[in-house]
C-alpha cells in the first residue's frame, strides 16, 4: 500500500495550505448551524415540564462538555501517531487541541455550575458528571503544564504525548469510579443534572448545537495547527514562497 | 419579547451562560487568530533571514 | 562474556534500589513523618473527638498517604539520571519495561510499604475500630502499588524539570482519584462493619491494570526525558 499521499499530506507546506483551504468550509456551515440551533433551541423548543426555560441551558452546557471529552480524544488520538509513526504534523494537532478543549471544559464547569443553583439551589455539587468534568480539567491543565514546563519542542512534544495516552486510558476508569462514588452518596433522584426527557422540537436544536461546536472546534483547530506548523518550520525557503502569496 | 428576556423568571441563569459561552467562543477564536499572526510575523521574519527556524 | 538474563537484570536494579535506601534511609523516612504530620493536622484543624474523626477517619488516611508517597516519588529516577546510572539502563540490553518495574517495586518496597506498616497506628488516631485495620492496611498496600506505578510515569516525564515536584503532582494526583475513591470506601465499609470486598477487588484490579501497563510508558517516558 502506497503511503506516499499521506505523508505528502503530513508535509507542512502542504497541511498548512490545505488548513487554510479547509476553514471556510468548516466555518460557514458552523456559523449558519450555530444560529439554526440557538434559534431553535432559545425561541422554537418549548419549555420543559419539570424546569421551565431553565433547562435551556443545556443548548450550550452539552455541547461544551461533548467537546471537552471529544477535543481530549483528539489530541490523545493524534499524541499516539505522532509517537508512533513519527509525524511531527500530528504533535502539532495535539499542541493545538489542547487549549480549545481546555476551554470548554472550564465552560462545561461553568454552564453545568450555573445550571445547578435553579436546579438544586446551590452554586456547586459533587455530581458525577460535574466532579468528572473537573477531573477532566485538571488532566488538560497537567497536559498543557508539562508542555509547558519543556523547553525543548521534541521532548515536549513527546513527553506530553505519553501523558494524553496515559490520560486517555484512565479516562474511563476515572468516569466509572466517579460515577460509582456518586451513587453511593446521593439519593437516586439527584444523581445528576436533570436531563430533561427530549423529544423532538427540543432535540433537533440541541443536535444542531452539538454539530455546530464540533465543526467549530475544527476551524479553531485548523488555525492553531497552521500556527504550531509556522512556530516549527525549519525550511526557509518554503516559508519565504508561502508567506509571499 | 420581554417574556423571551424572562426566560420564565430564570433569566439571571439563562442568560449568562449563553453569555459565557459567547465569551468561549469568542476567545478561541481571537486567540487562535492571534496565534496565527504571530506565528506568520515570526515566521516572515525568519524567513527574511534567511535562517529557518529559530 | 556472559550475557545477564532478564531476571537477573532486574533483581539486579531491585537490591541496588534498597541498599541506596538502606544508606539514605533518612530519605526514606521523610514521607513518613509527613504523612504523620499531614495527618495531624486534621485534629488540629477539625476536633480532638474521635467520633467525628472516625466519620472522616478513611478520607484523612487515603489522602495523607497519597501525598506522602508523591513526595517519595520526585527522587524515583533522579539520582539515577545525575550519576548516569539511568544512561546505563538505556544503553543495556535489557527491557526498559523491566527495569522500570523492578524500579517501581524498589519504590514500593522503600516508600509504600512503610507507610502500609505505620498505618494502623495512624488510623488508631483517627479513631478507626481495631476490627478495621487489616482493611486499613490492605487497601493502602493497594493503593500505594497503584501510585508507585503511575507516580514512576510522572517522575520520568518530569525528570530534570523545574519545580519538577509541583508539575509531578499536578499530573498523578488526577490519576489517582479513584484509587483515593475505592480505597477510602473500602476502609469506611470495614469501619461500619460491612464487606469491603467490592473497593478491594476493584483496587487489586486497578493494581494489576497499573503493574502491567505502566512500565512500558515508563520506559517511553525515560527515553523522550533522558536523551
Amino acid at each position: 500500500m502506497n503511503w506516499a499521499w499521506l505523508h505528502k499530506l503530513a508535509s507542512p507546506p502542504h497541511a498548512y495550505r490545505i488548513a487554510g483551504n479547509l476553514v471556510p468550509w468548516f466555518a460557514w456551515p458552523a456559523g449558519v448551524l450555530l444560529v439554526l440551533g440557538l434559534y431553535g433551541g432559545l425561541v422554537l423548543a418549548p419549555p420543559d415540564y419539570l424546569q421551565g426555560d431553565a433547562f435551556r441551558i443545556v443548548y450550550v452546557h452539552a455541547p461544551a462538555a461533548w467537546l471537552s471529552m471529544a477535543a481530549y480524544a483528539t489530541m490523545a488520538v493524534a499524541a499516539a501517531i505522532g509517537l508512533v509513526w513519527r509525524i511531527k504534523l500530528a504533535h502539532a494537532a495535539a499542541a493545538a487541541a489542547a487549549p480549545i478543549g481546555a476551554s470548554f471544559t472550564v465552560l462545561a464547569l461553568a454552564t453545568g455550575a450555573i445550571w445547578g443553583k435553579p436546579t438544586w439551589g446551590t452554586w456547586w455539587v459533587w455530581d458525577a458528571r460535574l466532579t468528572s468534568e473537573l477531573i477532566l480539567l485538571f488532566l488538560y491543565a497537567g497536559v498543557m503544564a508539562l508542555r509547558g514546563s519543556i523547553d525543548d519542542r521534541d521532548r515536549a512534544d513527546r513527553a506530553s504525548a505519553v501523558l494524553a495516552i496515559v490520560g486517555v486510558v484512565n479516562l474511563p476508569i476515572i468516569h466509572y469510579s466517579v460515577y460509582w462514588w456518586n451513587t453511593l452518596h446521593q439519593p437516586s433522584t439527584l444523581t445528576k443534572i436533570a436531563k430533561p426527557s427530549m423529544a423532538g422540537d427540543m432535540l433537533w436544536p440541541l443536535l444542531t448545537m452539538m454539530l455546530a461546536f464540533t465543526l467549530f472546534f475544527a476551524v479553531v483547530l485548523l488555525v492553531r495547527l497552521r500556527a504550531e506548523i509556522l512556530q516549527r518550520e525549519r525550511n526557509a525557503s518554503w516559508l519565504r514562497m508561502e508567506l509571499a502569496r | 419579547m420581554s417574556e423571551f428576556v424572562r426566560m420564565g423568571g430564570y433569566a439571571a441563569y439563562v442568560w449568562p451562560s449563553f453569555a459565557l459561552a459567547a465569551v468561549v467562543l469568542a476567545w478561541n477564536v481571537i486567540a487562535a487568530r492571534r496565534l496565527l499572526a504571530t506565528a506568520r510575523e515570526r515566521a516572515q521574519g525568519r524567513a527574511i533571514a534567511g535562517q529557518g527556524a529559530p | 562474556m556472559s550475557r545477564t538474563s532478564f531476571s537477573a537484570a532486574a533483581i539486579l536494579v531491585f537490591r541496588r534500589d534498597l541498599l541506596l535506601a538502606q544508606r539514605h534511609w533518612g530519605q526514606v523516612a521523610q514521607p513518613l513523618v509527613f504523612f504523620l504530620m499531614v495527618t495531624t493536622l486534621f485534629p488540629l484543624a477539625l476536633s480532638p473527638e474521635l467520633a467525628e474523626l472516625r466519620r472522616i477517619g478513611p478520607g484523612i488516611l487515603w489522602v495523607a498517604a497519597l501525598l506522602a508517597s508523591l513526595l517519595g516519588l520526585e527522587l524515583l529516577f533522579r539520582s539515577d539520571h545525575v550519576d548516569g546510572t539511568l544512561e546505563q539502563m538505556l544503553l543495556a540490553g535489557q527491557p526498559l519495561s523491566l527495569l522500570a518495574l523492578a524500579k517501581g517495586v524498589a519504590h514500593w518496597t522503600t516508600c509504600g510499604l512503610p507507610l502500609v506498616l505505620l498505618s494502623p497506628f495512624v488510623a488508631t488516631g483517627l479513631g478507626v475500630p481495631f476490627g478495621a485495620m487489616a482493611t486499613v492496611m490492605l487497601s493502602l498496600a493497594l493503593g500505594t502499588g497503584i501510585l508507585s506505578a503511575l507516580g514512576a510515569i510522572g517522575s520520568a516525564l518530569t525528570l530534570g524539570l523545574r519545580r519538577g515536584s509541583l508539575l509531578l503532582g499536578l499530573l498523578v494526583l488526577p490519576l489517582a482519584m479513584p484509587a483515593l475513591i475505592f480505597g477510602a470506601r473500602a476502609v469506611d465499609l470495614a469501619i461500619h462493619g460491612d464487606s469491603p470486598r467490592g473497593p478491594l477487588l476493584l483496587l487489586t484490579a486497578m493494581l494489576v491494570l497499573a503493574v502491567t501497563l505502566a512500565p512500558p510508558a515508563i520506559a517511553a517516558a525515560l527515553r523522550i526525558s533522558a536523551e
